[in-house]
Parts: structure tokens; sequence; C-alpha cells
């Protein structure tokens, strides 16, 4: 199954190299990732997600808890939560496909960010899974290359993962 | 303010935070921190000839004390010398704080001569580790190294310092911080009292009980409430190889050690349990015999132990208690004392005419034939001349399996030897930091004539520090348990496990070190012989035992099988 971890990280060096290296020590995936600081500039959130049964993800939870600069986690696919993932992929347009890219663009809520006159910059968010919709729907265009941000989330209502 | 250079500070935050000992090397980015050494006399270096030797004093030291065992190396090589015995530490749970040189600050990433990225190379086997990047951190990074060495599930810390972070020329005020925090940093102090009272309801129910009691319980100080716990309940108790001395191993509850190498009735009762209580044990596979599927299929699993991360890793707990092993087991002592049910008599008195049954096996006898000397009489010898009462350490192989079947441990921290990574080397330089926390002490190294080769040149540190260390090596002239698995499992192949005719003259080679030599082949002078070089308090004698080359170790597990399928000799298994 796959799973959201949300990990409040102390900001100092070596940390992520820390979380990183857990995972390949440890024989765990991480499919995606992202860091940066918080509102607390003392503090990282890092969000990865991870594939793995009940007893390997609370392996890989406790695992991050030991490590010493990790200050506070949660597993978001536990409870119910909003995730969001950032797109831009770059593909290359001509005639007819101009329009058919502009409206799927549309249909997906992207943006077109950036227009010559054989290139379109799409700029997507949403969910994985609503990415990879749109990546599929792109079929019979050239896709020349995809940046994508990886999953961040938060839990929805009162849960908060904070000091 | 006191001011003080980085170097300075190192070695005074040290003797702030206790430290009389530490083991090292020199070499160029340490030169600052070894000038400050020179300059003052409340912290002891202990020279060693190789940094991984270091590591394993320390370690050693701490072992026995409780206290974390301190190691100072230089940069590149030095540093890299040293993550042998860090990885041995940290499989083991060990306190030790490892203090490498660096090179400077802007030399970091520039290839510069003997650089070696230290935090990145040890970090998988280290607690936590830290680079000073300016003088004025260096208290407070001692101080919390230490911390976080010592607390929680123990293990190795390291501060990687560059080297103009210990310019002399620089000083900066000095003030040890006596206390601390750290916000992601907070191990549990207690269990918790509802999961306690489940697993004392299940224990006291139990028909079948036995008590799997490991290293946490001698790392946790644990060993007197988990003695105080067996006894009150009168049940059967069996330890790891890692938790030997836990529980006094000539008490009649005791049934040895269990695992690849355990005794036929500690294995055969974990593997009919109906009720295992595992405290500061974790499930390690050379416990479990691989597949977990056949692991004790009857028990249900009380779990204590410090690190959550080790409950329900391999086997499953029914009831997992995550806290330090001495509050946990106290709480336990006073809540069983309170308890409305009482142990059933009646079911445990069957349980133990059945383990009297196993035991009766007899399973770590051996035979006497003619002059012919069994590495478990050179144990069984040692045991007598000793009195029970030596610090043991040992390396790895088959005489550290024969040293654990044989030696019986009454107190905690007196069998020394490398469970989890298994490093042969491991064993003298053990010794020598045993031997330095007790000078009085009668320390004895089990050792093999492999193991003892990987890091001999530490006779000359027990020459210069004069440690009177007994070496007693098991000489089979062959990687003896390497030798084992390819008589059992590999046709009797014996790849590259033999070197009878290489092997060097060890009574001449300790007397080339200034050391003392004695050669024993026969089994009637093999006690007066080993009486004779005890005797000599004051000497570190290398006692070259020739013994059986073919003997194997047994019990052994049989691979992928359950806990109550082994080898019991050459010709029967279970
Ligand atoms: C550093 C290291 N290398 C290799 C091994 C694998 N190994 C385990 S036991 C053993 C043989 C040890 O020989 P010896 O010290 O003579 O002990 P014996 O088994 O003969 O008693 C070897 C090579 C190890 N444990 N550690
Ligand atoms: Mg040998």
């Amino acid at each position: 199954m796959r799973r959201i971890v949300s990990v409040l990280l102390e900001n100092e060096p070596g940390a992520l190299s820390r979380v990183v290296g857990l995972f390949s020590q440890r024989n765990y995936n991480i499919n995606s990732l992202t860091v940066a600081p918080t509102d607390d500039e003392t503090l990282s959130r890092l969000t990865l997600t991870t594939v793995g049964d009940d007893r390997k993800i609370e392996q890989i939870v406790k695992h991050l808890n030991k490590i010493v600069d990790v200050v506070k986690l949660v597993d978001l696919t536990e409870g119910s939560h909003v995730e969001r993932e950032l797109m831009l992929i770059k593909v290359k347009v001509s005639g007819a496909q101009r329009a058919e890219v502009m409206r799927l663009t549309e249909i997906f809520r992207g943006e077109i960010v950036d227009v010559t006159p054989t290139i379109y910059i799409v700029q997507m968010t949403g969910t994985s899974d609503k990415l990879d919709a749109f990546i599929a729907a792109l079929e019979g265009t050239t896709i020349l290359e995809v940046a994508r941000t990886g999953v961040s989330g938060i839990s929805r209502a009162e849960k908060t993962l904070s000091l | 303010m006191e001011m003080l250079s980085g170097g300075d500070m190192l070695i005074r935050a040290l003797h702030d935070e206790g430290v009389e000992l530490i083991f090292g090397y020199p070499g160029g980015a340490a030169l600052h921190i070894y000038d400050a050494i020179f300059n003052q006399d409340k912290v002891e270096h202990i020279l060693v000839r190789h940094e991984q030797a270091a590591t394993h004093a320390a370690d050693g030291y701490a072992r026995a004390t409780g206290k974390p065992g301190v190691v100072l190396v230089t940069s590149g090589p030095g540093a890299t010398n040293a993550i042998t015995g860090i990885a041995t530490a940290y499989m083991d749970s060990i306190p030790m704080v490892v203090i490498s040189g660096q090179v400077t600050r802007d030399a970091i990433g520039s290839d510069a001569f003997q650089e070696t990225d230290m935090v990145g190379v040890s970090r998988p086997v280290v607690k936590h580790s830290f680079m000073a990047q300016k003088a004025e951190d260096i208290p407070s990074i001692v101080k919390k190294a230490f911390h976080i060495a010592t607390t929680g599930r123990p293990g190795p810390v390291v501060i990687d310092i560059p080297k103009d972070v210990t310019e002399p020329s620089e000083q900066y005020p000095y003030e040890y911080p006596e206390t601390l925090k750290i916000r992601s940093y907070i191990p549990p102090q207690k269990g918790h009292t509802g999961q306690i009272k489940k697993a004392v309801e299940v224990l006291l129910s139990a028909k079948k009980p036995i008590i799997y009691a490991g290293g946490g319980v001698i790392q946790g100080e644990g060993s007197e409430e988990v003695t105080r716990l067996a006894r009150s309940l009168g049940y059967p108790i069996t330890n790891t190889l890692m938790g030997l001395g836990c529980y006094p191993a000539t008490d009649k509850q005791f049934l040895g050690m269990l695992g690849m190498h355990g005794t036929y009735e500690a294995n055969m009762a974990m593997h009919e349990a109906d009720v295992i209580l595992a405290v500061g044990a974790r499930f390690d596979d050379r416990v479990t015999n691989s597949d977990v599927s056949k692991f004790c299929p009857n028990a249900t699993i009380l779990h204590i132990d410090i690190d959550p991360a080790s409950i329900s890793k391999t086997v499953t707990a029914h009831v997992p208690i995550v806290g330090p092993v001495k509050a946990v087991l106290k709480e336990m002592n006073e809540q069983i004392k309170a308890s409305s049910t009482k142990v059933d008599k009646e079911a445990l008195k069957t349980w133990w005419e059945k383990i009297d049954h196993w035991r009766e096996r007899k399973c770590l006898e051996v035979a006497a034939e003619g002059e012919t000397i069994k590495p478990q009489h050179v144990i069984q010898a040692l045991y007598e001349v000793t009195n029970g009462d030596a610090y043991i350490t040992s390396d790895v192989g088959q005489h550290q399996m024969f040293a654990a079947q044989h030696y019986h441990f009454d107190k905690p921290r007196r069998w020394i030897n490398s469970g989890g990574l298994g490093t042969m080397g491991f064993g003298l330089p053990a010794a020598m930091g045993v031997q330095l926390a007790y000078p009085d002490a009668t320390v004895a190294c089990v050792t093999g004539e492999g193991s003892i080769q990987m890091c001999i040149q530490e006779l000359a540190t027990c020459k210069q520090c004069a440690l009177p260390v007994k070496i007693v090596n098991l000489n089979n002239e062959a990687l003896g348990m390497v030798k084992q698995w390819q008589d059992m499992q590999y046709g009797g192949r014996h790849s590259q496990s033999t070197y009878a005719d290489s092997l060097p003259d060890f009574i001449r080679l300790a007397e080339a070190y200034g050391h003392e030599g004695v050669r024993i082949e026969k089994l009637s002078e093999l006690k007066d012989k080993l009486a004779e070089a005890f005797a000599k308090k004051d000497k570190l004698v290398f006692i070259d035992v020739a013994v059986d080359q073919s003997e194997h170790v047994y019990p052994m597990a049989i691979k992928g099988g359950a806990m109550s399928e082994m080898f019991l000799s050459k010709t029967e298994r279970t």
C-alpha cells in the first residue's frame, strides 16, 4: 500500500542524509521526497511516499522516530488528508495538437506557463494520480521533459504536525 | 570566564564529563588535540597500535564498567580504521564516543590529504554524529554526544572536528553546560503501566513459561530485577549470547544459552513454551533460526525493550512494552506481588519435569579421549582455575561458542564478546579495556589462532601499559567455525580455512613483544599449566593450547528449522 509520511526534522546539516540513508540501509523504497524549511526556520518538513504493508510501515515509522534529528512524524495515509504534487511538463506541439493540449490542460485545470511556436510548458497541481492521468492523456504527444516535485501533504481538520 | 582553545576545550569537556581514559592514535588532523592532551594530566590517553583496537578497547571498557568508552583518532585512515569497532559497538548497543580529527574547514570537500567524510562513512553504524563547525560549539556537542551515547538504547556517537577548530592560538570562553535538552530526543523513562499489567496477567496464567533475557538486561542494569522476577515466579530462564551473566548461570533455574549453539533444554523449552517473556532481547536470527514462521508456535510473546523498533521487527509481540528494562521489571515485580492471580504450581511442576528430562540429555558433555585436549576441556579448566570469577573476553568462532557454553557467568558484565557483528580481532583489545578499568581483576581473552592474528599488534600496547591479560588461544590450526560449516554444508571442502603450515610460533611471538608464553599439548598437564600461567598476576601470558582440530560446536540449529531442530553431535539430531 502507498503511504505518505510527513516528518518534522531539525534543520541541521546531515539530517536529510540520515533520513535518506535509513531507506537505502534498510532496503525500504522511497517513491518521492520533498523537503523545505517551515515557518519555524529551525525545522524542516519532509514528506515522502513509500509502499509497504502495515508491518513494514510500522518499522519505517519506528526507525524514522529513532533518528535523533527527527522531532515528530505522521503517517498521513492513516487518516484523511490533503495531498498535492506540482508538475511542470514540456511538450512538443504543432498544428492541431496545440488546441488539443490546451483543451486537455483546461480539463485537468492546469495552466500553460510558457509558449513557443513548437513548445508548451504545462503546470499542473493535484494528487499524484491526477498528474499520472494527465500524462496518460497526452499519449500521442511528444513529451520532452517532466519535472514533478513529489507529494506534499497535510492532515485534514484539527489534526496537526507541529511542536 | 576561562579562555581555551578548541583543542583544550575538548579535553576539558571530556574531563568535565567524567572521562578518565581515552584510547587513541595520533595523526595530522588530530595533532592540536594531542598537544592539548600533553598539557594536562586529568584525562589519560592509551596509545594503541591500530585504530580498530582503540575502538574495541573502549568498547571492552564500556561493557565491563557501564561507562561510555572514548576514542580519539585522526582523519582519513585513522577514521576509517575505527569503523569496524564502531560498527561492533553499534550492533551490541554499547555506549561510545568517537572523536575524529578532520581536515581544516576550508579544505573539506577538496579531496585534501587524509580527507574522508567521516560523518558520511560512519552514518549507518552510529547512533548519531556531529561535526564541530566552531570551537565554541565543542562543549555543548560533547555534552550532547555523551547524553545520546549513554541513554535510551545506547550506541556509538561520532564527533568529527576540523583541525582549524582546535587551533591553539584561537581561544574562546569555556563553560561546560550543566543541563541539556534535545527536543527531538526523549528516551522513554518507564513502561506503560497498562501494558505491564496485561503482561503480568499473561505471565501468571502461564503453564509452560520461559524468560528469554538478552544483552539489553545487562546494558540496562536490569540483572537484579530479572533475577528477582525469575526467582519469585520459579520460572525457567535462558540467556542470549549477549545476555550471559544477567542471571546467575549456576542457578538451577538457568537453562543455559539459547539459539544456534544454545542448549538442548533451552531451545526445547522455548519451542514448547506457552508464554515467552522476552527482556532486552531482539529475536535475532541467531536465536530464531531464520524461518520465523516455525518459531515457538504455541507461545504468547511478551516483549520488553527500550527500542520500539526492536519490538515486532521479526517476531510479532502479543504484549509489547517499550521502556527501560530496569524500570519495567521493577514495576512488574511490584505488580506480581500485588496480583491476585497466583502461579499455577501444578502446571509449573509438570513443566519443570519436562525440562529436567531434556536436561538429562547433557548436551554439552564431552568425553575425554586419551591426552587429546578438547576445546571444551580448556574452558572448563579455565573456569576452575579462575574460580568462575574472571572477566572473559572473546573473539569470534568456535572458541567463542565453547566459552559461552562452558564458562558459567554468575555476574553481569563478565562476558565480553562481539555478538551482533561477530568481529574477529575484538578479544585482545577488549581485554585491554577491561584490564585498564579493573587493574586487579583477572582478565582472560579466549581466542583462536585465526582471530588473535587480527589484532595481534596490541601485544605491544599491553607491554607499554603493563597489562597482565591472559590470552587463552584455542589453537585448532584452522578457521574452525568456517571449517565446521564446510564440513556440515559443503561436503567437507575446506576452502581457504586451513593454514597449519604457516602458523607463527605464538610463544616466540609473545616473547618478541616482551611477554611470556606457554604451550599446552596434553590433557594431563592442562589444568596445572593453566593455573601456573594465571598465577603470574603481573604478567601477560600467551597460553597456546593445541586442541582437537576436528571438534565441532554442538548443539547446532538445523538451518531453516524450528528451535527444536538441532544437531546434537556429528551423528545425532533431534
Ligand atoms: C573480521 C571477520 N572476518 C571473518 C569472519 C568470519 N569468521 C567467523 S568465525 C571464523 C573463524 C575464526 O577462526 P579462529 O579465530 O581460529 O576460531 P575457531 O573457530 O577456530 O575457534 C571466521 C573466519 C569474522 N567473523 N570476522
Ligand atoms: Mg582456529
